[in-house]
């Protein structure tokens, strides 16, 4: 354990010191602002940055970030799609349901940069233009949501559990739709909404 | 959470490199019990090390059985066509674990590792010896509901979360690891550790080695069934699950396989009472007396006493299931 602290430690240390002795050259006014605005720390994550390839909603972006950044804060505070929701952040709730090449995930489980090169799909990506997709048309006719927070995440888990082929009964059902809390206990019409999108009947 | 260098490999190889060179390395595949232990301080990587682009992802079938790359996802592993024809109970027990969208993302080598969902182990203010060594067990005299009846010692009374592992057990499956010194294959029941005064380590995985895949031997066990208990029907880890496999020949046992899971430190195979079924004839009555004779050892805690009644309840009914008694 105390091996692993000082290799991080030095690590960490060897990025900054690089950067102050390159600052120490500087006229004392540049040295004084480089400390104030902290650049040693913001070269040190400069270098630890990663590049990132991903089409979100049919668009390519390209960005540089940090790996820490989970796919749902990448989408919710680098791109500004807040429809995906988080809710516990720890992959218990589900309301940062997305598909990532077609299927569904946890978007708060997953690094961004481990979903460099794919092609994630967000609520906001699932309407054609101003018509509602069926699975939302069906949330709002059957009343699948009191708050909403969670509904989101309920729809993109929804739509992919027709698409896998577990939603031929209501038992199958719930028990596919089960990574999806609801804390307003909506689910005999989120239930309901299902069903009647797998049934085909218009909604 | 800590900041740490991403590198991601395309090779085996490499990616054992990226380890090599780094104390503080870690894999990360699908993420969803790495990334949990990162938010919250329990385990902070200097280096991760994405091996999602290794191509460790192919399900292949021959006369032996099943390989079964480390990468294939939990989701794609249960509903393979062969999968869940010839072995049933593993794409049951899969089923039975997480959620959808976590069984699209865990891998099967995830699984195997996948660390103990004791509260005092993810509560970094609570002590416990397998999360910092020598700091004590909060499970032993506190909340211990969830914990061991099996196999457990003073320092650490968790179980092993994953329902895979169990059917894994009761099918005789075979990890393949790699690491810089060559290759090894280990026995499932062999992988997976009891907790004695090293709890910290789960399984006998070295520390620069990767799990490549496993394999699993085509199996006379045809009448089977996993059944899981816990506190609500769906998306929640075991009280006590079974995973029960039957070689029958009319009514007649010719052999059985079982393993629990939620009551040890690892999947706890049952092979006294797999020698003691051969051979009977099936019955409630012979499926009731395996099940008290799996108690045998057994411990409770203040708040798990339960188990020692669920759990031989829990292999009646799961043989009685499997063999065709009773309807699921």
């Amino acid at each position: 354990m105390a091996k692993e602290k000082t290799s991080k430690a030095s690590r960490r240390n060897f990025l900054k010191q690089s950067t102050l002795i390159t600052v120490a050259a500087m006229a004392p006014p540049v040295a004084l602002k480089a400390a104030e605005e902290q650049w040693d720390e913001r070269l040190a994550s400069a270098i630890e940055n990663v590049p990132l390839n991903i089409e979100v909603n049919g668009s390519v972006h390209q960005a540089k970030i940090d790996p820490r950044v989970t796919l749902l804060d990448f989408l919710r505070e680098h791109l500004q799609l807040t429809g995906t929701k988080k809710g516990c952040d720890y992959g218990q709730c589900g309301a940062c349901t997305v598909h990532v090449d077609g299927q569904r995930i946890n978007s708060c489980l997953s690094l961004a940069v481990m979903n460099d090169g794919r092609k994630v799909t967000t609520i906001e990506g699932l309407a054609d233009g101003a018509e509602l997709h069926p699975m939302q048309a069906a949330f709002i006719k059957h009343d699948g949501l009191q708050c909403g927070y969670c509904t989101p995440g309920q729809i993109m888990s929804a739509v992919a559990c027709i698409r896998e082929g577990h939603a031929d009964s209501d038992e199958e059902i719930r028990e596919f739709m089960s990574g999806n809390i609801c804390r307003c206990g909506a689910y005999p019409n989120i239930v309901a909404a299902i069903r009647e999108v797998k049934g085909g009947s218009k909604v | 959470m800590k900041q740490f260098q991403y590198v991601r490999p395309t090779e085996a190889g490499l990616a054992i490199n990226a380890l090599l060179k780094d104390s503080g390395a870690k894999f990360v595949a699908g993420g969803t019990n790495l990334l949990d232990l990162m938010k919250r301080g329990i385990e902070a990587p200097e280096r991760l090390v994405d091996i999602n682009r290794l191509p460790l992802k192919e399900i292949t079938k021959n006369d032996q059985g099943f390989n079964i790359g480390a990468l294939t996802l939990n989701s794609s592993l249960a509903e393979h066509k062969d999968i869940r024809k010839d072995l049933p109970l593993l794409s049951q027990a899969l089923l039975a674990g997480a959620s959808a969208q976590l069984r699209n993302m865990a891998t099967v080598g995830g699984n195997l590792l996948q660390r103990t969902r004791c509260p005092y182990f993810y509560d970094t203010s609570m002590p416990c010896n397998k999360r910092l060594p020598g700091s004590g067990c909060g499970a032993l005299k506190g909340f211990n509901r969830m914990h061991a009846i099996f196999g457990a010692s003073e320092h650490c009374i968790a179980v092993n979360p994953s329902d895979m592992n169990v059917a894994l057990s009761a099918l005789d499956a075979i990890v393949q690891l790699s690491g810089p010194k060559g290759k090894r294959n280990i026995p499932i029941q062999d992988f997976h550790r009891l907790p004695g005064d090293r709890p910290e380590l789960d399984s006998v995985i070295g520390k620069n080695e990767l799990i490549t895949g496993i394999s699993i031997p085509t199996s006379a066990l045809k009448h089977v069934h996993y059944l899981k208990i816990r506190d609500r029907s769906s998306y929640a880890f075991a009280l006590v699950s079974v995973a029960a496999a039957l070689d029958l020949e009319g009514t007649t046992i010719r052999w059985a396989s079982l393993a629990m899971g939620g009551v040890a430190h690892k999947p706890w195979r049952l092979t006294e009472v797999e020698t003691f079924l051969a051979g009977q004839q099936i019955s409630a009555g012979l499926f009731q007396e395996a099940g008290t004779l799996a108690m045998r050892g057994a411990k409770a805690y203040e708040h798990n006493e339960f188990k020692l009644k669920l759990a031989p309840l829990s292999i009646g009914h799961a043989l009685s299931i499997a063999s065709g008694l009773v309807k699921a």
